[in-house]
């Protein structure tokens, strides 16, 4: 269950603009919004330092996570890479459908 | 009236986001095409589209996913994501709650579908809507199928979705067009984003230009993930599609463009 807790929240923070201004502004404010969830150690320390890598490699939909990653503003080609360099740190993707099938320098799309 | 237009295309949010890391001459042939295809369904003066997306987390998450849902308000709203981003100005568009109160009420003779009175569109539906009606003049439709969190519905019933949309389009007045967006093969938003199948892709549009049903239907959803990536299970928009048309297919561009992540591809359908 405790996936399930990451993306809901992914899912609610990437809908809603009150939520988005909670995580942004950190403290107590993010604790709060972030206590809404079911989530581990693991899983709160990657959200709360934005570690796209650990995000893709917990195994959250990229659809949720592509949105996340806009949102604390991380270019596109640097979102490509975080996940690769998140499977070279962390190991392969643990759950899901959005598996790494490349290899860590092959840049498919040029980027 | 009945349906007076059906088509498929892509709408990878790369498609207008990232159009300016693109090789200038396929984009542009592309959204040549797209554009085109606009003018197709336009012409045959539609009242409504119903655009049978796959979306991505912008309205249906988990918590209660639906297997089909369909739009059922007199405004909607999109882009849901950051615009700049998507580089498709955020607005609202034009809705018939009435008509989808009618078209709902007929599909439901054979589909259970969900019905929606509020819907944020993301670029599943924004990035078609911004090549084929670019002055959101039309009242759309939003449909979707769940091809994101699976169970998800089997193949033969996407089918049976498509035609139940067919026999609603038949049942009133209105003229209606079908657009169905969606894959082909593709890995989006992973570090494969740009990887597509190109020769799974043309065979999968081979079969749906001959509207061919068991050929169409015949693929499992582990052989789909397999050779089409976890985007190729937005197929089943194209399915819906081809069983509500029951005509052959046009297909106007199918070509990929790595940086936009997916084969795109613009094609129309008769309405037998």
């Amino acid at each position: 269950m405790s996936l399930y807790g990451v993306q809901k929240f992914l899912y609610e923070v990437n809908r809603n603009p009150d939520d988005q201004r909670r995580y942004h502004e950190g403290g107590a404010v993010r604790d709060e919004l972030l206590a809404r969830y079911d989530l581990n150690e693991e899983e709160l320390e990657a959200i709360h330092s934005g570690d796209i890598g650990k995000l893709y490699v917990l195994g959250v939909n990229g659809q949720l996570l592509m949105h996340f990653a806009g949102l604390l503003g991380v270019p596109w080609a640097d979102y490509i890479q975080a996940m690769r360099d998140g499977v070279k740190k962390y190991g392969p993707v643990r759950a899901g459908l959005y598996a790494m099938t490349t290899q860590y320098d092959e840049k498919v799309a040029g980027v | 009236m009945s349906l007076v237009f059906a088509g498929v295309c892509s709408h990878a949010p790369g498609i207008t986001g990232r159009a300016q890391m693109a090789d200038p001459k396929v984009r542009d042939a592309f959204y040549e095409q797209f554009y085109r295809m606009g003018e197709l369904m336009r012409a045959t003066q539609p009242d409504a589209v119903m655009v049978v997306a796959a979306e991505h987390f912008a309205n249906f998450f988990m918590n209660n996913m639906p297997a089909y849902a369909v739009g059922m308000a007199d405004y909607y709203e999109g882009p849901i994501e950051d615009p700049e981003w998507l580089a498709i100005e955020r607005r609202r568009v034009p809705g018939n709650a009435d008509l989808s109160e009618r078209l709902i009420k007929e599909i439901m003779q054979t589909v259970d579908v969900a019905y929606a009175q509020e819907w944020k569109f993301d670029h599943g539906i924004m990035v078609p809507l911004h090549f084929l009606t670019p002055k959101y003049d039309l009242d759309v439709i939003p449909v979707n199928i769940n091809c994101q969190g699976p169970p998800l519905t089997p193949l033969h019933r996407a089918w049976a979705f498509g035609e139940a949309i067919r026999r609603a389009c038949d049942k009133v007045p209105e003229r209606i067009a079908l657009i169905g967006t969606g894959g082909i093969s593709h890995w989006p938003c992973t570090p494969d984003s740009g990887k597509v199948n190109i020769e799974w892709d043309r065979t999968f549009m081979d079969r749906w230009a001959a509207n061919d049903r068991e050929a169409m239907l015949s693929y499992t959803d582990m052989e789909t993930y397999r050779d089409g990536g976890q985007g190729g299970f937005e197929i089943r928009t194209f399915i819906s599609v081809a069983a509500a048309a029951r005509g052959k297919g046009n297909i106007l561009f199918c070509e990929p463009i790595p940086i936009f992540a997916v084969t795109c591809t613009a094609a129309t359908m008769a309405v037998e």
